[in-house]
């Protein structure tokens, strides 16, 4: 009976969704104050419904109720609790559920922190926003129901697949949803502003909060999805320019180009309609994740089941929304009162130079990514751009990028000094400079691309730290004082420096992989194996029974010189259930490098065939990762920005006025 | 700066970053494309041994053999053709006879690949596309022998 409510909750949602869509922007047209307030009740009622919806199919998951096609195909009365729960959006028709209830979620954002927003461009964008539920409303009650019940039920679901069950499927898809879906606000705005052919600092002052809640949550769900990868995949690789990841990475891009020039456009009134552009490109992106996970067009370790019904009715959606708001861009963008042009050396212009390597990086990963596509529709031939392709291109751009990124950060608003910006980064050109040369001298002969790496990230470590001290503290001024001063600084200036500092940690972690050492080889019991600075030795190879599956597990010990310096389990995982077997990477974090051994089944006479990874300072790729999303949380807390402020101000301001 | 210098100076620094873009792309594409082969087009097409490919279809049934020092070896088969395959390390734990594989590599000899990575599915339900394709090319695909019901 629940399973059947949720049914009816998400049919109901469609026509909320509906309402949500017409009523606001005919009352938009008509300019009737009550017809656009609509869209406000449309998106809670709309949320509301679909969160029955989806506590409807979890609630099938938790009991198990394997009458549902769903729960049977992805379920087990055995699996944990935590894998039931998550087991929800570990399939296709659960994970579009929560995408929609994602959707919904930030509808319902606008419509409840809104209110200081102009009538009709609110209404707008919910219409707009209510537009895109429609369609994927539709998208799931016609081909992807998860609700579909299972005639006769079975005694037994089919299990959620082995490799999904880990805390990693708790994390990653619901975070990079928020993240993805997020940018759906921001496509709306963009919309709704081309709608009404008007757009100001206010508009970049509203948006900025949901872009950066969006680019926020995607660089944590990305960083995580990475972070799986590394460590259940069992080569300890953390990306693999599979097609799905470009899909992840493509948005961020574009994210990360808007949340920029979305600065440009709220301090400077500047770069509006580039701005819009990049708004649309971004969820653009993200729908072109969406169809290229689900329809199975290029092969991918993300792959779902495929039907290919599912593909042409994406497909539809996709051409729909990205096509739709080009046209309504090249239509009404000309509109737009173009902003004032600024000095090529200053913030603004380097800002303008990141948003160009970041829009180049995504056309470089949008190419790479559909080439092989293209070239099969027209010519039959069948390729793959590998690794290396990606690695070039998107490398040279990253570094091009962080070269630049202090001086940009520490140039001024209109007209900065360029020579002025470069002494005073010298401390940091200087830290970065001997890290190259140290790194080379390090790696001898060897490839010297991790130590300009590592060079550059110093630099842009070090160049965001000067800034900020530069801002607190001048010659002269007592510690204490600077240090108030320091915290007196804004928050968005914090967040700012810190997500800057997280790309430095990023780039150094991955200039660590160049330091890194690997050895494959058959570990005999009590024999030591080096392993860079490390040796491993196997103490045991013993059994152990999991809640639903059986492990065997090596034990080993890790030792730098005569010291201890930790023990490691790697295990092979056996589920009955599906006749699968996962392996567990057994992993001791060391300063932040780690040791990484991944094992196969041991041999009858109790040898252990392995692969033995040191890996220097990777845990900082993601906790590079981790540190831009606390400064995109960062800057988000920063009171001049919250939801309103500006509107409440001005307000006020006009209030003062007519006194 | 008059306004319109100003302009040129965006404009050109803008086709520098993607000219340069470009150029990169397509000297890192001429290297970097692996073209993809089921074993009968390899028999068909006669490719030269040392050409870097990617090969894909089902793990001939009893063809695994597995040595000392991680040395796998095993067949890879279409129905209508056979290729060998080489490969050392740990196979992906979704591994097993008669099923998919793409293993890419480099042509050792007509008709055996040395593998640098074995690719398995992620999931029993799933098969690569061209993995797929190949078996349809000899007939031994049924449509909806992947799917879930």
């Amino acid at each position: 009976m629940i399973v059947e409510i949720g049914h009816f909750a998400l049919v109901l949602a469609l026509c909320a969704a509906l309402a949500q869509t017409i009523v606001p922007a005919w009352g938009a047209r008509l300019a009737d104050p009550v017809l656009m307030a609509l869209g406000q009740s449309a998106a809670l009622t709309q949320l509301a419904l679909v969160a029955i919806a989806f506590a409807a199919l979890v609630n099938a998951h938790l009991t198990s109720d394997f009458s549902v096609l769903n729960v049977a195909e992805n379920s087990h009365s055995a699996v944990p609790t935590i894998y039931k729960i998550s087991g929800v959006w570990g399939n296709h028709e659960g994970s579009m559920l929560l995408w929609v209830l994602t959707l919904a979620i930030f509808g319902a954002l606008v419509a409840l922190f809104g209110r200081s927003l102009p009538r009709a461009l609110r209404a707008n964008a919910l219409a707009v926003q209510g537009l895109i539920g429609v369609a994927f409303l539709l998208f799931i009650l016609l081909t992807s129901n998860p609700f579909e019940r299972l005639a006769p039920a079975p005694f037994e679901g089919r299990d959620l697949n082995p490799i999904l069950q880990d805390p990693g499927l708790a994390v990653h898809p619901p975070m990079l949803y928020l993240g993805y879906v997020g940018f759906s606000i921001v496509y709306s705005f963009a919309a709704a502003a081309l709608i009404e052919g008007r757009i100001d600092a206010a508009w970049a002052r509203f948006v900025r909060p949901f872009a950066l809640i969006a680019w926020s949550l995607l660089t944590l769900g990305i960083a995580a999805g990475s972070f799986w990868a590394y460590y259940t995949l069992g080569w300890g690789g953390f990306w693999f320019w599979d097609p799905v990841e470009n899909a992840s990475l493509m948005p961020w891009l574009a994210g990360t180009a808007f949340v920029h020039s979305v600065a440009v456009m709220e301090k400077r009134d500047a770069l509006k309609v580039w701005t819009i552009f990049l708004a649309i490109l971004a969820f653009s992106f993200s729908l072109l994740g969406t169809f290229l996970v689900r329809s199975g067009v290029l092969t991918s370790v993300h792959a779902f089941a495929n039907d290919p019904r599912r593909g042409v009715f994406i497909l539809a959606i996709l051409a729909f929304f990205i096509f739709g708001s080009f046209a309504l861009f090249a239509w009404r963008a000309p509109v737009l009162k173009q902003g004032g042009l600024f000095a090529p050396v200053s913030r603004e212009g380097a800002l303008v130079l990141n948003n160009l390597l970041l829009t180049t990086a995504c056309a470089t990963v949008f190419f790479g990514t559909l080439y092989p596509l293209a070239l099969e529709q027209l010519t039959g031939e069948k390729i793959t751009v590998g690794a290396p392709f990606f690695n070039m291109t998107c490398g040279l751009l990253l570094l091009g990028a962080s070269s630049v990124m202090p001086i940009g950060f520490s140039l001024a608003w209109k007209r900065g000094d360029l020579l002025g910006v470069i002494q005073r980064l010298t401390v940091a050109i200087a830290a970065g400079a001997v890290t190259a040369v140290t790194g080379a001298a390090w790696l001898r002969g060897g490839s010297i691309v991790a130590a300009i790496m590592a060079g550059l990230a110093i630099f842009v470590i070090v160049g965001s730290l000067i800034e900020v001290v530069t801002r607190a503290w001048r010659p002269g001024l007592a510690p204490g004082l600077a240090l108030r001063r320091a915290f007196g600084l804004p928050l968005s200036f914090w967040g700012a420096a810190l997500a800057h500092m997280g790309v430095g940690m990023t780039v150094l972690g991955l200039a660590g992989v160049g330091f890194g050492a690997e050895t494959i080889t058959t570990l005999h019991r009590g024999a030591p194996v080096e392993v860079g600075p490390y040796s491993i030795t196997l103490d045991s190879v013993g059994d152990r029974v999991g809640p639903n599956y059986r492990e065997t597990v090596a034990a080993m010990t890790v030792h730098s010189g005569a010291t201890v310096v930790a023990t490691i389990e790697p295990a092979r995982r056996q589920f009955a259930a599906r006749q699968m077997a996962t392996t567990e990477a057994g992993l001791a974090t060391i300063h932040f490098g780690q040791i990484y051994v991944s094992i196969a089944d041991p041999t009858p006479d109790g040898d252990v065939p392995a692969r033995l990874y040191w890996k220097p300072l990777v845990t900082l790729i993601w906790l590079g990762g981790a540190a831009m999303a606390l400064g995109g949380a960062l800057s988000l807390a920063d009171r001049r920005l919250r939801f309103g402020v500006a509107a409440r101000a001005r307000a006020g301001a006009v209030a003062a006025a007519a006194e | 700066m008059t306004r319109r210098s100003r302009r040129l100076v965006l404009i050109a620094v803008a086709l520098a970053v993607v000219g340069a873009a470009a150029g990169i792309a397509l000297y890192a594409l001429r290297d970097n494309i692996v073209f993809f082969y089921s074993p009968s087009e390899i028999a068909e097409k006669a490719v030269e041994p040392g050409a870097r490919l990617r090969v894909g279809g089902l793990v001939k049934d009893g063809s695994l053999v597995k040595s000392s020092g991680q040395n796998v070896a095993f067949v890879v088969t279409d129905g209508a053709h056979d290729l060998k395959v080489a490969y050392q390390g740990l196979l992906p734990d979704l591994f097993r006879e008669g099923q998919g594989v793409v293993a890419e590599g480099v042509l050792a000899a007509p008709g055996e690949l040395r593998a640098e990575t074995i690719l398995a599915k992620h999931d029993e339900r799933y098969m690569p596309r061209e993995v797929v394709d190949a078996l349809k090319k000899q007939g031994r695909w049924q449509e909806g022998e992947a799917s879930a019901k």
